[in-house]
């Protein structure tokens, strides 16, 4: 009972988290302007979110993480191409590709030790990026997929040049799969991953299938990532060979650890803070900016990571003694 | 066939040589470094500088290349690396990351971003012919230092005063300071040497490899296979591992060039299904 209590009251909604979600949705009120950034904002949060899974909760470290937002990025894109113009058709066959490719690369991954995995999670999303480079007639290659076409989303609103549309269907995905994360982080099955990243041994030891559940937490993260890629190639109806490149598989870690990872907001807030970071500094360097984000994670190992976190769970402590 | 094995190997002990300090880091010390290859880029930039704009003879910029990466080692493990041992993967994955980042930006910034060639000494070009086989005449060179080295190393580690210190440091840090061992004193110049011959790999393989300023991520995934599939149980292991990668890439490439860089990848998975600690690791 005291278990299923404790369960429940970890679940429970926070009003930090009501405001952020209503100001998330009454940015749609605004007039026409900031849509594009927020879209890519969205599709960050979700990405980090999908990271946050298996690093925060499974206590994986991934250097291949763009293996499935690629994925899906790549299925989203041909779908459109080929077969059909509807965004939900194409976001639910990236996340079940991507789910698909997820199972089967646990198989690697969940061999050996840490260091074997960050070489086989980079690997993974190596190979993949050979794999388009070496298919252009179905990838299009170098010059990207050319030629997406989106149909309506609902049959209704139209993708259109402000990216509005794009930013509340990226948004609401969100919205949605984060319900699920909640769901399933606070659920017997999220307790038992966190244990595992605390001490696998001793979790296996009470009976947790630590292989099973390691295998089940990542899959999970890649139908996540999917639907990143998937959203991504939908708004922007445009999809390159970047996308399973390593900087993105770096930017996303960076994007979960200035947020947090293991609180599940963490992607988000990381992918606000990051953006306007690219954003300010790009408009400063627009060629070198990436060695200010360099310095920046140095920098933040050093200073330490858990005092830069700790802060924050100390004034969410504080939040709710109120 | 046998030109293909003969440049597999050479390759192979041109990624030796520049993993071979993320073997001893990595491998033994246990501490994830993604920016090694900085090191051996740092070493490819001070050969082409030397050589384009000084006009120093190439024999000469190899040992300067080792120590100018050495010693740019030692400072970033004086005052960087030194707080990272201690600390998470994570931590140290992050860390190295930031400081690739930098590297290549830095790179770009004060080079550009063009690929870099030098113009190897005319005794050291061309292909002569030795029993029916096509020798690339600097691809023996390079096979002859590597070898060499690789050699000197093994003893060093397993037969010097500074090899068994090294080791006992690496098994257990607090014990070997109690025997009065300067541990950390030794990780520093361990660290230096192995970022030097990083970096004349680096000055070496600038022909072969090539060199712009993505060269560190461009080998990251090749030095952690070395390191993985070698296993992390002395240099053994990884040598072996970097000629099995060296002319697995080589003669993939050849043979069906249509797969390109799989066959590393290839390799890569066939060990670790069969192997998943390594060729030559006991699991620990």
């Amino acid at each position: 009972m005291g278990a299923a209590r404790g369960l429940a009251r970890r679940a429970s909604w926070r009003w930090p988290e009501i405001v952020f979600w209503l100001v998330a949705f009454g940015a749609l009120l605004m007039p026409a302007g900031k849509y594009l950034i927020l879209n890519e904002i969205a599709i960050l949060a979700l990405f980090a979110l999908s990271l946050d899974l298996i690093l925060g909760y499974a206590g994986i470290v991934s250097l291949g993480h763009a293996a499935f937002f690629g994925a899906g990025a790549y299925t989203a894109g041909l779908l459109a191409k080929h077969v059909t113009g509807d965004p939900l058709a194409g976001l639910a066959l990236a996340m079940a590709v991507a789910t698909l490719l997820g199972f089967l690369t646990t198989f690697l991954v969940l061999r050996g030790s840490d260091l074997t995995r960050l070489m086989v999670t980079l690997g993974v999303a190596l190979v993949l990026g050979e794999l388009a480079n070496a298919l252009p007639h179905i990838s299009g290659g170098a010059d990207g997929l050319q030629g997406v076409v989106m149909g309506k989303l609902l049959g209704r609103f139209e993708f259109d040049l402000f990216g509005r549309t794009a930013y509340a269907y990226s948004l609401t995905t969100l919205f949605v799969l984060m319900l699920l994360a909640r769901r399933i982080v606070h659920s017997p099955f999220g307790l038992s991953l966190m244990a595992i990243r605390r001490n696998a041994l001793r979790a296996g030891a009470l009976g947790v299938p630590v292989h099973v559940r390691l295998i089940a937490a990542y899959t999970l993260a890649a139908a996540y990532a999917g639907a990143a890629g998937a959203l991504l190639a939908q708004t922007t109806a445009f999809v390159s060979l970047d996308v399973f490149e390593f900087h993105r598989s770096a930017d996303v870690l960076l994007v979960l650890i200035i947020g947090g990872a293991g609180w599940l907001y963490g992607g988000i807030a990381g992918a606000v803070i990051y953006k306007l970071l690219q954003d300010g500094i790009a408009t400063v360097t627009p060629q070198y900016w990436q060695f200010w984000i360099g310095l920046l994670l140095v920098a933040f190992v050093m200073v330490g990571r858990q005092r830069f976190v700790g802060g924050l769970y100390g004034l969410l402590a504080l939040a709710r003694r109120r | 066939m046998a030109t293909i094995l003969f440049d597999g190997v050479a390759y192979g002990m041109l990624l030796f040589v520049l993993a071979c300090g993320l073997a001893v880091t990595l491998g033994l010390m246990n501490f994830v470094n993604l920016a090694h290859g900085a090191f051996a880029m740092a070493g490819g930039y001070v050969t082409v500088i030397l050589m384009d704009r000084w006009g120093v003879p190439f024999l000469a910029c190899l040992p300067a290349a080792f120590v100018a990466a050495a010693a740019l080692g030692f400072v970033l493990e004086r005052t960087l690396y030194l707080h990272m041992y201690g600390r998470s993967h994570l931590d140290q994955v992050l860390f190295s990351i930031g400081l690739v980042f930098m590297a290549v930006t830095a790179v770009d910034w004060a080079m550009g971003s063009s690929q870099q060639n030098i113009k190897l000494p005319a005794w050291l070009q061309g292909r002569r012919d030795v029993f029916g086989m096509q020798v690339g005449i600097y691809r023996s060179f390079i096979i002859v230092i590597c070898g060499a080295l690789a050699l000197g190393l093994q003893l060093a580690l397993t037969h010097s005063r500074f090899g068994s210190r090294l080791r006992a440091a690496v098994d257990d840090a607090r014990v070997a300071r109690g025997l009065g061992i300067p541990v950390s004193t030794v990780f520093a110049v361990t660290f230096a040497v192995g970022s030097g011959l990083a970096g004349l790999g680096g000055a070496l393989g600038t022909e072969i490899l090539g060199l712009d300023p993505n060269f560190p991520l461009r080998f990251m995934i090749y030095f952690l296979i070395v390191v993985t599939v070698g296993g992390t149980s002395g240099i053994v292991g990884p040598f072996v591992a970097s000629l099995l990668l060296g002319v697995a890439d080589v003669a993939g490439k050849y043979y069906v060039p249509a797969l390109g860089a799989f066959m590393v990848y290839l390799v890569m998975i066939a060990v670790l299904v069969l192997r998943p600690h390594g060729l030559f690791a006991r699991p620990r």
